[in-house]
């Protein structure tokens, strides 16, 4: 019986903790971020699409390397890779190389950049953002930091186009 | 013109004219202040697009109640399931007729005021039970079978608390009980302590309010004995509920806490203030349990509140006859 009541008591004097903590609740700011009117400030670990890192000298130029790992290795297929060796024109017809399985690395930053090194150009890095699951795998394989998630947390768009994005464009604009 | 309305008909018409525009106000500002204690207490804004800080919020949802189609399903029971919100809302406008809001701002005098609120806050379970007949759901059963049950387990606590109050005061007429508790030291709450305790308790059960909303409990029951009601109709039950708060919170504040007596300049902005205090006890209270188990619920009031309300009740006849 005693056992009960004293059960009983400290159910209730649960029930007051219980109210001090929402009171408490009640008069402490607001956590939530009002969307229109302000923006989430942190967003350092937020993954959104891939994109394109610059070269240290120049911006706009891309890291890459047309090594194309990145392309063979997503799962969902989502990167296209074009390039032309550089001094060669381009010409209208199909002389663009298309990267398939299988390429090697040119060079990676340590060794000496051998001496019949042929320089590439970049054309195209499209990327399908509709296909893509986030996965990393592209971020991780990159030999030379080229990739990375990038910010754009903002995403809107009417149809699958908006979201086919030529990542080399994207990156001459932010430079 | 006051000749006119001492004419007992007139009287009672422009009473209930002026307490339905009392409970349409005090709805609009009850579902503002409801929605912002929320979000206070969950640390967000909550309503604020629509007008400034979002107080308009209310009329929004209720013009869009308004517009709604009303619909029922097929195989209810017509009659019942459209008589049912009325059954709900009217009852609660006469529970307001006997309460009084300051020293002479009553609907009308009646000697046994305090039973004509509890006798027509108890139609409100007759309208809930035909929900949940006439409307041919098996949650609208299901909660209309909670609020009947709950609704019957609770009334008995609640008349048992108000009863103590009677004896102790000697009458039944709510502004002869505020009159009784003049002047701080006398209101009731301090010598019944655990009266207002058991009331408040059976009265949140009575509302059908959080932690007691298993009539409605809608991560069980959809929305329980609603289920059905859309547009209007469910608006009648949703005024109907947050009427009959008001109505336990105005009974409270007659019953426990002075009324419109207050430490100075009495009137009946010391009784909307309390009745405001006590509901936004009620609110946050809704925001920070969970709701009971059925089993709970009904141990709480067999096991706990009842025999307590008793012995409350036999204590005071005690001390009553010995005084």
């Amino acid at each position: 019986m005693l056992k009960d009541i004293s059960k009983t008591l400290t159910g209730l004097w649960s029930l007051i903790v219980g109210l001090k903590i929402t009171g408490k609740e009640f008069f402490k700011p607001w956590l939530t971020t009002h969307y229109p009117r302000q923006e989430v400030s942190n967003l350092n670990t937020y993954r959104g699409h891939i994109e394109l890192v610059g070269q240290k000298d120049d911006i706009r130029v891309p890291k890459c390397v047309m090594c194309g790992k990145c392309a063979e290795i997503c799962p969902s297929g989502c990167i296209h890779i074009e390039f032309h060796i550089k001094g060669e024109e381009v010409s209208e017809q199909n002389e663009k190389i298309l990267i398939g399985v299988g390429v090697e690395v040119p060079f990676s930053g340590k060794k000496k950049v051998p001496e019949d090194f042929i320089e590439r150009e970049l054309d195209v890095f499209a990327l399908n953002y509709n296909l893509c699951s986030l996965c990393g795998l592209c971020v991780q394989n990159c030999p030379v930091d080229s990739i990375r998630f990038s910010k754009d947390v903002y995403l809107a768009g009417r149809s699958r186009k908006d979201f086919e994005y030529d990542l080399l464009e994207r990156l001459r604009n932010q430079g | 013109m006051i000749t006119f309305l001492s004419i007992p008909i007139v009287h009672i018409i422009v009473a209930l004219v002026i307490l339905l525009a009392f409970i349409g106000l005090n709805g609009v500002v009850l579902v503002y202040m409801e929605r912002k204690v929320a979000g206070y207490i969950q640390r967000r804004p909550g309503p604020y697009e629509v007008g400034p800080q979002g107080i308009l919020q209310p009329v929004a949802d209720a013009l869009k109640l308004l517009g709604k189609q009303l619909t029922a399903p097929k195989g209810a029971d017509a009659l019942l399931f459209w008589a049912a919100p009325l059954l709900s809302f009217a009852p609660v406008v006469v529970c307001f007729l006997p309460i009084p809001f300051g020293p002479i701002s009553t609907g009308m005098e009646l000697n046994l005021g305090l039973l004509l609120v509890l006798a027509f806050s108890g139609i409100n379970v007759f309208a809930l039970c035909l929900t949940g007949w006439g409307s041919n759901n098996k949650y609208s059963l299901l909660g209309a079978a909670r609020a009947v049950s709950q609704s019957v387990a609770y009334e008995i606590p609640l008349l048992l608390a108000v009863l103590s109050i009677a004896f102790q005061s000697g009458s039944l007429n709510l502004s002869e009980i505020v009159q009784s508790q003049q002047g701080l030291i006398h209101w009731n709450i301090f010598l019944q302590p655990l009266a207002f305790i058991i009331y408040f308790i059976s009265a949140t059960a009575e509302t059908n309010r959080a932690p007691f909303d298993l009539p409605e409990a809608e991560s069980e029951l959809t929305a329980g004995f609603h289920t059905e009601y859309s547009g209007m109709t469910f608006g009648l039950f949703f005024l109907a509920e947050y009427a009959y708060m008001i109505v336990v919170c105005s009974v409270a504040s007659a019953l426990f806490l002075g009324g419109w007596d207050g430490p100075f300049l009495s009137g009946f902005w010391w009784f909307l203030l309390k009745v405001y205090i006590l509901l936004l006890i009620l609110m946050w209270i809704r925001w920070t349990y969970p709701r009971v188990r059925f089993d709970q619920l009904l141990n709480l009031c067999w096991k706990w509140l009842i025999p307590l309300s008793v012995l409350n009740l036999i204590l005071t006849a005690f001390f009553i006859k010995l005084v």
